[in-house]
């Protein structure tokens, strides 16, 4: 490990994390920026150009916020709680390859990966950590001393845990094709055509067990505001809120990187017609793009479901289908060959 | 470098797992207990063997805790903190706990003396050691895989019955 | 001392991942620090008191709660294990072929048995059906 490796390193885990964070911030915005177009409003406009400065003053004000702790709250867990989601969130992010290798237009001796690291087990990483994301909402739901936190915590930890093994099983087609963990392997394998075409049943259960995953719309029934006023945030205030927040942003922007990469071949271009002369970079920014703008055009085209057709569709719907999905790949790579 | 992260991480384990049973916040417990799977996972990493890291977070620490966390919730924790704690299993604890060490010297002192006897590490490139391991479970070791489909199907029905009653009311 | 480190050569990859996490967890802890610093504290006991509409509050926050929810954990717990070893069979797959195929169907027949049984015995369903 030489000193340019070390520097090179730190810049990634410097340039990526602010990416994220970046990223984050700016989803908030476009959240309400889109949610006001759909409903033929303008959404956040007057803190700078188009409101662009919004997410700033955002951050600034829930600074200056008055930090409550209400009487009875476990002190220690009430305070991990968020640090927990925060960290599960963002760690996801350093196994995701961003670009094929590159070497900076020669600024560098040799060309180095887009990505924090090519780990074994990529998928697993990120899988782990977001298995970890469970513990912030069910510790804050807990600690609160509040029914509605608790009742918001407990709900959403069983809706995660029943819509994670979807999701785990899910992917399980997309590794039997890749034959590795590896995402950076994953993206390679799918130069000719992306995974999307050989495991439509596969992506089709990923992607509704994100929304499931990250609590969004139409399953975010942990914090269904006429039943729980705020679910397992609802004792939370100032910056432990924010993180909160935020960490929401960032499992999207993850769990968005991971259906390109898995399913929609990451960084690479169309298949069969290759980049077009779009740097690969662009390619699955602009993928990743689609996917987070597809998260906020859902919240506003469906309902929320209720609790039991929510557990009913992971339990007896989604767990069968996603084992089937198994099934058929595997007899499909069997009398193929 | 690699001896101080071991140190680093084995230090973090002990420590966690002492705390473990020494708070008396049964929550405060099995968070420790968590951080405590999160740094054998890491030592894990440090012995090459990445899937089991994975699996240690996914299924311990992230699957089973979270069952844990769950029966938790059924404590009331102000009172539990009053009851004053017996210790009547002393002499069988101190029995059994001289029985792992004794097991724990003896392979420790198997691999000191023949340092070369022990299987070669996995073997290191792209695929790493989740594939080594899958070679070695399914096919040396295909009967145990099988027999522990039936375990799982056993423990599922063993839950469903216990709860049969609460589940009709 | 070798015995335990044998091999850490190949921990390349891990070392920007474990700095990534320690950024992470720096971010997370950072943040909260400097709110702290910046924002005002005027507690009383009426803002301190938990949430339940403006009306004061009633009973316990943590009561004993439906039994279901532990059922769903158990059965996670199960299948989470199910799924640990579905990653390391499919990344074999191309090299296990039909052997391997039947192989993972009889361990999840047996599986689905117990999902089944689940099933009829009304473990899955949320609200008791009529």
């Amino acid at each position: 490990m030489s000193v340019l490796w070390w520097l090179v390193t730190l810049v990634k885990v410097g340039v990526i994390f602010g990416a994220v964070l970046g990223v984050v911030a700016y989803m908030t915005l476009a959240e309400r920026k889109v949610s006001g177009h759909i409903q033929l409003r303008l959404g956040p406009n007057r803190v700078g150009p188009f409101g662009l400065l919004q997410p700033i003053a955002d951050g600034l004000k829930l600074m200056f916020k008055e930090d409550i702790i209400p009487d009875h709250v476990d002190k220690v867990i009430y305070l991990l709680a968020p640090a927990i989601s925060t960290v599960a969130a963002f760690a996801a992010y350093a196994v995701i390859p961003l670009g094929p290798p590159t070497d900076f237009f020669g600024l560098l001796p040799e060309p180095v990966p887009l990505q924090i690291a090519d780990v074994n087990i990529g998928i697993l990483y990120i899988f782990a950590l977001s298995s970890m994301g469970v513990y912030g909402i069910v510790l804050a739901g807990w600690s609160s001393n509040n029914k509605y936190s608790l009742l918001g915590g407990l709900r959403s930890s069983a809706q995660m845990i029943s819509y994670e093994l979807s999701l785990g099983m899910s992917v399980v087609g997309v590794l039997m094709m890749s034959g590795s963990l590896s995402l950076t392997r994953v993206v390679e394998d799918q130069a000719g055509l992306w995974y999307v075409f050989l495991q439509p049943l596969g992506f089709i259960i990923f992607i509704i067990a994100a929304f499931a995953e990250t609590n969004r719309l139409p399953f975010d029934l942990p914090e269904a505001e006429p039943e729980l006023v705020a679910g397992y945030h609802t004792e939370y205030s100032s910056m432990k809120f924010s993180l909160f927040f935020m960490s929401e942003y960032a499992a999207m922007f993850t769990i968005s990187a991971m259906a390109v990469t898995l399913y929609f071949g990451g960084w690479q271009g169309l298949p069969g017609l290759g980049t077009l002369g779009i740097p690969p970079v662009l390619w699955f920014v602009g993928k990743v793009a689609f996917f987070l703008f597809l998260f906020l055009w859902v919240r506003w085209t469906l309902p929320r479901f209720r609790y039991d057709q929510l557990m009913n569709l992971g339990w007896k719907v989604f767990l069968p289908l996603s084992l089937l999905n198994v099934l058929l790949t595997g007899l499909g790579l069997v009398l193929l060959r | 470098m690699e001896q101080f992260f071991f140190f680093l991480f084995a230090a973090g384990a002990v420590i966690s797992a002492l705390l473990v049973i020494s708070r008396r916040n049964v929550m405060h417990c099995a968070l420790f207990l968590v951080l405590t799977f999160f740094f054998v996972a890491a030592i894990f990493v440090l012995l090459k063997a990445e899937f089991l890291a994975a699996v240690q977070v996914l299924v311990y620490a992230g699957a089973i805790m979270v069952l844990f966390t769950f029966v938790i919730f059924l404590v009331h924790i102000p009172r539990t903190e009053k009851i004053r704690q017996t210790f009547r299993q002393k002499n069988l604890a101190l029995a059994l706990g001289l029985l792992l060490g004794l097991e724990v010297a003896y392979i420790l002192y198997g691999t000191m003396a023949a340092p070369a006897s022990l299987p070669a590490a996995a073997p290191v490139g792209a695929v790493g050691n989740t594939e080594s391991f899958g070679v070695a479970l399914f096919t040396r070791f295909l009967f145990p895989f099988e027999v522990v489909s039936v375990l799982l199907l056993a423990a599922m029905i063993g839950a469903i019955v216990l709860a049969k009653k609460e589940i009709d009311r | 001392m070798e015995v335990f480190l044998r091999g850490y050569s190949a921990l390349g990859p891990y070392v920007p991942v474990f700095l990534f996490i320690v950024v992470a967890v720096t971010f997370g802890i950072v943040t909260l620090f400097i709110a702290k610093l910046v924002r005002p504290h005027r507690p009383y006991p009426e803002k301190l008191s938990p949430y339940e509409c403006g009306v004061p509050p009633l009973m316990e926050a943590r009561e004993r709660f439906f039994i279901r929810f532990y059922i769903i954990a158990i059965l996670f717990v199960l299948f989470d294990v199910e799924a640990a070893f579905l990653y390391p069979w499919a990344v074999l797959y191309g090299k296990l072929g039909l052997y391997g195929f039947i192989e993972m169907m009889i361990f999840i027949g047996i599986l689905l048995v117990g999902y089944f049984y689940a099933w009829r015995k009304g473990a899955l369903d949320w609200v008791k059906e009529g």
